[in-house]
């Protein structure tokens, strides 16, 4: 699920203490307590048996995804499938957000429509994408850009409105020209909005790939997730959610880091940059759908 | 072209029907295979035609339904979950993480284990609508709460106002702008999943449609059903943005 617009409360309070820690602790035990009873019920035919599997059944079954070689052949398919999307989505709406930020006309004219679609479900757009690609991984790709253009390009396109003035003025001052105010003044100055369009493209790309392999195709984790749903593997099916879950996780606080990292040596550069960062979801409502 | 300049929105509207003319001629010269891409025209002709053969609008009412159903859902426990969050400090601490990583996580992949529990049945479109929908609205309202001006508190308690007096007469009207904010990114969640959920299970409204009109391989009746569902979009994003402009102070 792609974030958008929800600020992250900053911790009002004494932040990690042992109170906080132990709340944390006692929940988790809470929640493996209740979910081991519902799947004792399930065991002993009062519920649904097999729907809420044993925790370790689903350990073993994630230790058995990982030890398979189809597992791999299906975490290949959907990485291959999610970056070739990524990229190709990230690129064109790079271009398109400078565009669009560096004349109000295009902006005005283009911005009704990207807001419009951006709103969407994307996911409706997968049978053109089956009409025009087929079903097989080009169909997950074509999803996985359109999933990512829209984050990306909103961002983008505020990072190059919010770009401090004065810096354009000083870089016209030395009479840069079109590549150097590109390359001196709007690429460092949007580093941190397009990064931040770039994660929450990244988040929202791994959803669409997935969610377009649960349709149609013959290979991918969203395929194998379907394919242990039908079989009615519940326990497979939940290691197989647990560790696209996890995979995601990983992804997305990876982007973090970089973005810390590429925060931490740019100098602040747009007149409301951290106003950027924020809206660059809310100011939009909702910048991109799976 | 200077006063064009000044209408982006005309030079936008005249784009898009100069793409929609090239598309027809693309089309009527082989150019662009028609199984692919139908003309524009056919397009806008078979809105009548899903209309009387999926009835568009009823199905229209049915995600409308679905999507209300998991909004209320959602805000019955989601204000009172993130009130709590609020009151209680220490809790609110310890699950923003929590919460904020859930908002991240592709929920959306949970549906085969709803599919499980509850069918094929309107019950599996609402618990999905409902899970993306309520994470906002509780991270919203902490939020809210937490903003709440100190001088207006302070004003409260100058006043000796009771503590259910000043919830309902100062701590709420505050945060309703910053709780709105949450609604309505919960309402666009909310209807983006269960409009997924429609087309990945075959069942519900319009996202069922765009899924039928496909199998048929009608497709004029599929970028109809699909421009359906973009409208309905626009329109829950338009109708929510109006009233959160209104809600917010100036």
């Amino acid at each position: 699920m792609a974030q958008a617009g929800v600020t992250q409360a900053k911790p009002a309070v004494p932040s990690m203490d042992g109170s906080v820690r132990r709340i944390r602790l006692f929940t988790a035990l809470g929640l493996v307590f209740a979910w081991e009873i519902i799947a004792t019920l399930g065991t002993v035919g009062v519920l649904y048996n097999d729907v809420v599997p044993h925790i370790w059944n689903i350990v073993i079954a994630i230790y058995e995804e990982l030890i398979s070689a189809g597992f791999y052949r299906d975490l290949g398919i959907t990485f291959a499938e999610h970056v070739v999307g990524f990229i190709v989505g990230s690129i064109i709406a790079i271009f398109v957000g400078i565009w669009m930020g560096t004349s109000p006309l295009v902006r005005g004219a283009l911005e009704p429509y990207l807001n419009a679609i951006g709103s969407t479900p994307k996911i409706i757009f997968l049978p053109i994408l089956f009409l025009m690609f087929g079903t097989g991984i080009e169909s997950k790709m074509a999803k996985g850009s359109l999933s990512a253009f829209f984050p990306v390009v909103f961002t983008t396109t505020l990072g190059m409105v919010l770009i401090n003035p004065v810096l354009i003025r000083v870089g016209k001052t030395f009479n840069l020209n079109k590549w150097q105010m590109i390359t001196k003044i709007y690429m460092p100055a949007m580093v941190n909005p397009v990064i931040t369009g770039l994660r929450l493209g990244m988040a929202i790309t791994v959803i669409g790939v997935l969610v377009a392999e649960l349709k149609f195709a013959d290979g991918g984790l969203g395929y194998r997730l379907g394919i242990y749903y039908e079989q009615f593997r519940i326990a497979p099916m939940y290691a197989i959610i647990l560790i696209i879950f996890a995979l995601a996780a990983a992804a997305n606080v990876g982007m973090t880091r970089l973005q810390d990292r590429v925060n931490r040596h740019m100098a602040p550069t747009t007149t409301k940059g951290k106003k950027a960062a924020a809206t660059a979801s809310g100011g939009l409502g909702v910048v991109g759908t799976s | 072209m200077s006063k064009l300049h000044k209408m982006p929105i005309v030079v936008g509207l005249i784009g898009l029907l100069a793409c929609a003319l090239i598309l027809e001629y693309s089309v009527d010269a082989g150019w662009v295979m028609q199984l692919v891409v139908p003309r524009p025209s056919d397009t806008i002709l078979a809105f009548p035609e899903v209309q009387a053969d999926m009835d568009l609008f009823g199905n229209f009412f049915v995600t409308l339904a679905m999507t209300a159903a998991a909004t209320l859902l959602a805000l019955i426990i989601g204000v009172p979950f993130g009130y709590f969050l609020y009151r209680n400090t220490r809790y609110g601490v310890a699950y923003e993480g929590w919460l904020a990583a859930a908002f991240a996580a592709p929920t959306v992949l949970l549906y085969p284990l709803f599919l499980v529990i509850f069918g094929r049945s309107h019950a599996t479109l609402i618990a999905m609508g409902f899970i993306p929908g309520a994470i906002p609205i509780i991270i919203q309202t902490r939020q809210g709460l937490l903003g709440v001006s100190k001088t207006l508190l302070n004003v409260g308690r100058s006043f000796n106002v009771s503590e259910r007096d000043m919830f309902w007469k100062i701590q709420l009207p505050s945060a309703v702008p910053t709780i709105f904010t949450g609604i309505r990114i919960g309402v666009m969640y909310t209807l983006v999943n269960i409009v997924a959920i429609e087309y990945l299970i075959d069942f519900g409204g319009l996202g069922r449609i765009v899924s039928e009109m496909y199998f048929r391989f009608d497709t004029p009746g599929t970028y109809a059903s699909i421009i359906a569902v973009v409208f309905v979009s626009v329109f829950f994003y338009w109708g929510f943005g109006r009233v959160e402009k209104w809600l917010r102070p100036v």
